[in-house]
């Protein structure tokens, strides 16, 4: 069989931003986290992602500031490198190689051309010691310098970077792991330790799980398992020690941070709550409850202006001073598993899955981004161990978009299950879905699979479930009442007692199969009537599948006994079958190929076939560890015209799968990652803005009214564009104000040279003249004229005559092409985005 | 940071029929008046007349009702037996009459003495209608015969002999003077034409036909039989179009809404039923004290008219717009429009300085101390509240966050009692039952230590006692009941095969070898 090499598997999206701490820059416009294998630059302001630093090739293990450059930030990754940025830029600038598995990265101010990192004793991934060495950068210019100087600081340290920090202007460096306590003081080069008792024996874990250093003072807060946290002093001796405890949190403390000035101690834990402890009078607290799930890490910026907390669910919130949410920076939740499928959201093309407790999610494939979280559950989430939560377990959307259900269920642990059935219609005015009927206990047992029907005259959901039982359930209609239209259950099945494992619609909705363990019963959803049943021991059936399109007349089942069986609907035998332990079956809809996920022997294979072929098209081996248990066809927004047969499958719809490590991962083929090549080319725009279509349209055009503007010797000081940080805009703010013209005179120019205006335009009219008329004219032969025609309306409709009328600002040929540009890119994110 | 969300309170569904418009429109009647007659009251009909007076037959008079008297404005007496069918002519100014001595008479309804009677059948004329033409007079009869009067000269026009057995109902068509539709007791219905003096269709009901009525576009006949009511076309040979059963007893009157959308049907099992005439659902029905004989609305349906085999003769008059606001006579006084839009309409001034104030969201008592975590306070609130609903969401609540425990325990007598009050009030209740025996149960482990230290506590235990037991036996004998509907239900259903077509011998394996490698 023959490798195709034209098809590549590649991360998308999705990474953990939450890994480890995020960095915010001194100036307090940029965030910087480590994502996945790249470094991801955010606006504080926007929360868009401005630049992603790409060059590290494993996981990135930290990221600090250079103290001595305040553009530059290091950042240290599980392959052995540290390597420094320029993040305004997003340029590497050089690369450390130190040949060693990183697990953190410290600095200090006063260590200057010397990086802490924290290794592996043993140079081997699975060591269990962890020391902290001092790495000396060498001063040379190439891009690419190996380290050699390392030498050790503290032995046996903890690899989680929280429990390391360095104190009052890096005169020492504490470190804690377990029970034990341990300061070095640089200086003298001694280091003193000190330990806790061990509150085992009464059932209280008080190990230590993170560090934080007062900058000004000489004292440690350390965070306890048992929620206390310590303020250690004059720990410069062995002896006389003091500490004394914080308690609030009623689990771990997982974090903590002294504000740069060390007025407040921050700390979070798993109750999501943020609590602002004021230094020496620690009973007076501030709390910002209810962030979302637990705060895993808390970093200030270098100003004390911003705080920002990561959080378990792939989240970074940044918090104001005065302690209030501004932004919300959210990545893909990935729980330890996905209970419900992965779907495609039909309206907004989002991929859909359970991300938060009690939520789904929609996070938009094309731009890597979450556009909203949808609250199934609707209950006040309790943060707190060991409470069973209702989770959401199924979810389906119809054809359409128009319907969602959703199934969430509670399990405890002496009681019985708990499992409601929602049915949620999307609500064209506020664009998202709205509740339309719960249905308590729809089941006796676990639902196993739920999908809607998809013919256009009937709503139609059917459920199976482990009692034994199927139900489906009918949108009735009370026209002649008052309410409005609910759901409710029109028929209910089974077959000889036997436990329904999975269900599937034909592609025309005309035929309903059901997996009954070892058989396979075929059904008409109009008269409910069993038509056939087709069996294939041994092995109960695990997945169903029809074919679609020209292949609609077989049906696809894998059974757990490794067997791939297709049968042909039409003389009810089965056409073929081949030993496969196919963990996986998925459906393409807009074509008839198939994907089937095989695991063999600890790695996943992939096959993608049609029904009707012999021969896969395209197959790769060991996809890659372990078993894949969710993939989904997206539809592509643009088709790639890719003529070679191994890559046509990839035409109209991109498989993304997932990965036992929850890794979202996809196929791109040459002429996608070419694409894709060009338009970031395209998109280089360093600027905090986020790149949007309005931006596309917008901002050019300002620059270069901006660009032209600045050539003219303008009479009028203020009338410059941007208003914030503009020379001019602060003379006339320092200007006293008995000397400036009245202040209406003032504000009805100062806004008018904030709008996009035509008198801008009759200022650059004049030495743009001859180029204008001579484009209008290419313009009005252009074939697209009707298109190009009301935007310059749009522009020039300030204008007073008609004269000055084509003195508007005509765009260039480069500026209209992108115009259709935008034209044609989807918009359909700008909905998802105006609910969120 | 988002906000605390409030506990959900569980919507049950409402029990019984739905509230449509119809039931909104058939319920707005008001209380009704009863007025005794001398016998069962076999015919109501309404005059077409302003005033619309109605004519009650029963036994051996004719009362005639004005719209809001209970006393009868005019009364008939001269009939020597049983009176049947006084019904006015279009015009309001005549009234015919049948009666068991087979003379059928005609009476001004200003007089008092039969004008003209028309003699001729052998027995009792049980129908007797005017024509369109408003010159002639149907009339059937229980020798098997109907017969076309001329009111002038009083003659015996046509007399058709099709019908094999007595004929209890017939209509005359209101746009033909000739067309008139009898239907009899050997389970036909018949459609004559005068001017062929024979009948022209046949429509076979297969059941004694009690009523028949004729649609306003007499395009459908309904007619009522047994326990069915059937619709029919008459524009295609009389093809039957709907047969509806929703009676348990024979139907004895159909009667159509004054806009026609409607159908009502009364039977001797002491119901009305009202029908959608669109699909022939049931829309609504009325209950009544005894078998019904005849049915009658005003027109516009301003009152509902029923007579009843027992003599009873039930009027409902409609409520007025007044009527309908009830009886609280001096409106409570509302804020003011103003109130509400109080600075919310205000646009900021020039110099105005904006300071954003989040919208403060207003949470229940039991609420605000669940969002504090002050379980025990959270459930004393909920246990003031008067809705169990919303009682029951907060214990299910507790449960859910695996408080209800603490919250249950470290009561005092007063506070104890009280929630075993609560217990005893809904712990049966199978909407709450579920969440409630959990409770009830963790009650009864934290209090058993303390159990006979108060009397009140005790009573009250033995009360919860009693009634749990009661409840057992209770759905054990329901449980029995399911059971032996269960085998009845068993052994009618027929047997159905479940096609299972020749599969596994025809296995045509294809292997594919380029697919295992």
């Amino acid at each position: 069989m023959v490798e195709h090499t034209g098809i590549r598997v590649v991360h998308r999206g999705g990474s953990k931003i939450n890994f480890r701490e995020p960095v915010i820059t001194s100036d307090s416009r940029f965030l910087l986290c480590g994502s996945g294998e790249s470094v991801k630059v955010y606006s504080t302001s926007t929360e868009e992602c401005v630049h992603d630093l790409q060059g590290h090739t494993d996981l990135v293990t930290g990221v600090v500031l250079n103290p001595s450059n305040h553009l530059q930030a290091y950042s240290c990754s599980a392959d052995g490198t540290v390597r420094l940025w320029d993040f305004t830029d997003g340029i590497l600038i050089k690369t450390f190689i130190i040949r060693y598995h990183i697990f953190s990265i410290h600095v200090s101010e006063k260590h200057v051309g010397v990086l802490f990192v924290v290794v592996p004793m043993a140079n081997e991934k699975g060591s269990e010691l962890f020391q902290l060495v001092a790495v000396h950068l060498p001063r040379s210019g190439d891009p690419e310098v190996e380290v050699g100087e390392l030498s050790a600081v503290l032995c046996d340290v903890s690899p989680n970077p929280g429990a390391v920090s360095f104190g009052t202007g890096g005169e020492y460096i504490a470190a804690a792991k377990g029970l034990q306590l341990e300061v070095f003081f640089f200086k003298k080069q001694k280091s003193y330790r000190f330990s806790l008792k061990s509150g085992m024996n009464k059932g209280i874990n008080n190990s230590f799980t993170c560090i934080s250093c007062h900058p000004k003072e000489d004292c440690i807060a350390t965070g306890h398992a048992d929620g206390k946290i310590r303020l250690w002093r004059n720990f410069n001796q062995k002896k006389e020690y003091t500490y004394s405890t914080l308690h609030w949190h009623h689990n771990a403390v997982n974090t903590l941070r002294f504000t740069p000035e060390g007025t407040n101690l921050l700390s979070g834990g798993i109750e999501s709550v943020l609590v602002q402890w004021r230094y020496t009078q620690e009973n007076q607290k501030d709390f910002l409850p209810r962030l979302g799930a637990a705060i895993t890490h808390i970093a200030v910026s270098p100003d004390g202006s911003l705080f920002c907390t990561s959080h378990a669910d792939n989240k970074i919130t940044i918090i104001l001073s005065s302690v209030k949410v501004s932004a919300i920076i959210q990545g893909l939740v990935k729980d330890d598993c996905v209970r419900t499928d992965l779907m495609i959201d039909p309206r907004s093309k989002a991929l859909v899955l359970n991300g938060k407790p009690g939520h789904l999610q929609f996070y938009s494939l094309h731009r890597d981004k979450q556009l909203y979280n949808l609250d199934i559950v609707q209950q006040e989430y309790i943060h707190e161990q060991g409470v069973d939560q209702f989770q959401v377990v199924k979810a389906a959307f119809d054809t359409h978009g128009d319907w969602l259900a959703t199934v969430e269920e509670r399990r405890q642990k002496s009681s019985e299950l708990e499992i409601n059935l929602k049915l949620w219609s999307y609500d064209e005015q506020t664009q998202s879905f709205v509740l339309n009927t719960t249905v308590t206990a729809p089941h006796e047992d676990q639902i196993t699979a739920m999908c809607f029907s998809p013919s256009p005259e009937t709503t139609l959901l059917v459920t199976t479930s482990l009692d034994g039982h199927f139900k489906a359930w009918l949108l009735a209609d009370h026209s002649d009442t008052e309410e409005s239209a609910s759901w409710s259950c029109d028929f209910v099945g089974g077959y000889h007692l036997l436990k329904p494992g999975c269900c599937c619609f034909s592609a025309d909705g005309s035929l309903l199969a059901f997996g009954f363990q070892e058989v396979v019963t075929v059904w008409s959803p109009t008269s409910w009537e069993l038509l056939t049943t087709l069996s294939q021991p041994p092995g109960a059936v695990r997945d169903l599948c029809f074919g679609r399109l020209s292949c609609s007349k077989y049906l696809l089942g894998t059974s757990t006994k490794n067997q791939l069986c297709c049968w042909n609907l039409l003389t009810c035998s089965l056409e073929w079958n081949t030993p496969m332990d196919v963990s996986l079956l998925q459906a393409d809809p807009f074509s008839e190929n198939m994907a089937a996920f095989c695991s063999q022997s600890g790695s996943t294979d992939l096959f993608v076939f049609k029904p009707s072929e012999p021969r896969p098209l395209f197959s790769k081996k060991a996809l890659c560890t372990g078993k894949v248990e969710r993939a989904i066809f997206a539809p592509r927004d643009q088709m790639l015209e890719s003529s070679e047969e191994y890559s046509q499958w990839l035409n109209r719809s991109q498989l993304y799968f997932l990965t036992q490590h929850m890794d979202l991962m996809t196929f791109s083929t040459k002429t996608e990652e070419d694409r894709l090549l060009a338009s970031s080319k395209q998109l280089m725009v360093d600027d905090s803005v986020a790149i949007t279509p309005f931006y596309l349209l917008l901002g050019r055009h300002k620059q270069q009214q901006q660009e032209k503007q600045e050539l003219l010797t303008n009479p009028l000081a203020e009338r410059t564009p941007l208003p914030q940080g503009s020379i001019a805009i602060k003379e006339l703010l320092d200007t006293p104000a008995h000397v400036l013209p009245s202040a209406s005179f003032l504000c009805s120019m100062f806004v008018r040279s904030l709008l996009v205006s035509s008198s801008s335009a009759r200022v650059e009219k004049e030495p743009a003249e001859e180029e204008m008329k001579s484009e209008s004219e290419e313009v009005d032969s252009d074939g697209e004229a009707d298109l190009f025609q009301p935007k310059q309306e749009l522009w020039g409709s300030a204008a007073q005559d008609p004269v000055e009328e084509s003195g508007a600002p005509v765009l260039t040929k480069a500026q209209e092409r992108e115009l259709r540009r935008v034209k044609k890119l989807d918009l359909s994110w700008l909905s998802s985005l105006l609910d969120c | 940071m988002a906000s605390f969300k409030p506990t959900k309170i569980q919507i049950y569904p409402q029990l019984g029929a739905k509230v449509t418009q119809d039931t909104l429109y058939w319920k707005n009647y008001k209380a009704p008046v009863q007025v005794k007659e001398f016998g069962a009251i076999t015919n109501i009909d309404f005059s077409p007349l302003a005033p619309h007076n109605y004519a009650v037959t029963a036994s051996t008079r004719i009362h005639i009702y004005g719209p809001f008297s209970q006393e009868p404005v005019k009364t008939f007496t001269r009939f020597k037996d049983t009176a049947y069918s006084g019904r006015f002519r279009s015009d309001g100014q005549l009234l015919v009459a049948g009666c068991e001595d087979s003379v059928v008479r005609l009476f001004d309804v200003s007089g008092k003495v039969a004008l003209r009677m028309f003699k001729g059948h052998t027995k009792a004329v049980h129908v007797a209608d005017f024509t369109s033409d408003c010159y002639h007079i149907l009339t059937c009869s229980d020798d098997y015969t109907c017969c076309l009067w001329d009111i002038p000269n009083s003659t015996e026009l046509t007399k058709y002999k099709e019908h094999s057995d007595y004929i209890r109902c017939g209509a005359t068509s209101k746009l033909n003077k000739d067309l008139f539709v009898t239907g009899s007791y050997d389970h036909t219905l018949k459609m004559f034409d005068a001017r062929v003096q024979k009948s022209v269709m046949t429509m076979d009901h297969n059941h004694p036909v009690e009523s028949v009525l004729f649609y306003p576009s007499e395009g459908l006949l309904v007619s009522a039989g047994g326990r069915y009511v059937k619709v029919w076309d008459l524009l295609k040979r009389g093809q039957p179009l709907v047969s509806l059963k929703n009676h348990h007893k024979t139907v004895t009157c159909l009667c159509l809404s004054g806009n026609g959308q409607r159908l009502l049907s009364a039977s001797l099992d002491r119901h009305v039923k009202v029908y959608n005439t669109t699909n022939y659902k049931v829309v609504h029905s009325f209950d009544y004290t005894a078998s019904i004989l005849s049915l009658a609305l005003a027109p516009e349906d301003e009152s509902v008219v029923v007579g009843m085999t027992n003599g009873i003769l039930s009027i409902k008059h409609r409520k007025t717009s007044e009527e309908k606001q009830g009886p609280t006579g001096q409106p409570r006084r509302q804020p003011v429009f103003r109130v509400f839009v109080k600075g919310r309409n205000c646009v900021p001034k020039q110099d105005d300085f904006l300071v954003s104030k989040s919208a403060k969201s207003h949470l229940a008592k039991y609420d605000k101390q669940l969002k504090r975590f002050n379980v025990s306070k959270a459930l004393d609130t909920a246990l003031e509240n008067r809705k169990p609903e919303i009682t029951v969401a907060v214990i299910k609540e507790l449960d859910r966050r695996g408080t209800l425990k603490n919250a249950l325990a470290g009561r005092d007598e007063q506070n104890l009692s009280q929630l075993v009050n609560f217990l005893i009030g809904n712990v049966v209740d199978p909407r709450f039952a579920p969440v409630l025996v959990t409770a009830t149960e963790m009650i009864l482990d934290i209090y058993k230590a303390v159990v006979g230290q108060s009397s009140v506590v005790d009573r009250q235990l033995v009360r919860l006692q009693e009634l749990v037991e009661r409840e057992i036996d209770y759905q054990q004998d329901l449980l029995e009941v399911l059971g032996m509907l269960d085998t009845l239900f068993a052994s009618t259903l027929p047997r159905k095969e479940v096609p299972c077509p020749v599969l596994h011998c025809s296995v045509l394996v294809h292997e594919l070898v380029p697919f295992i490698i």
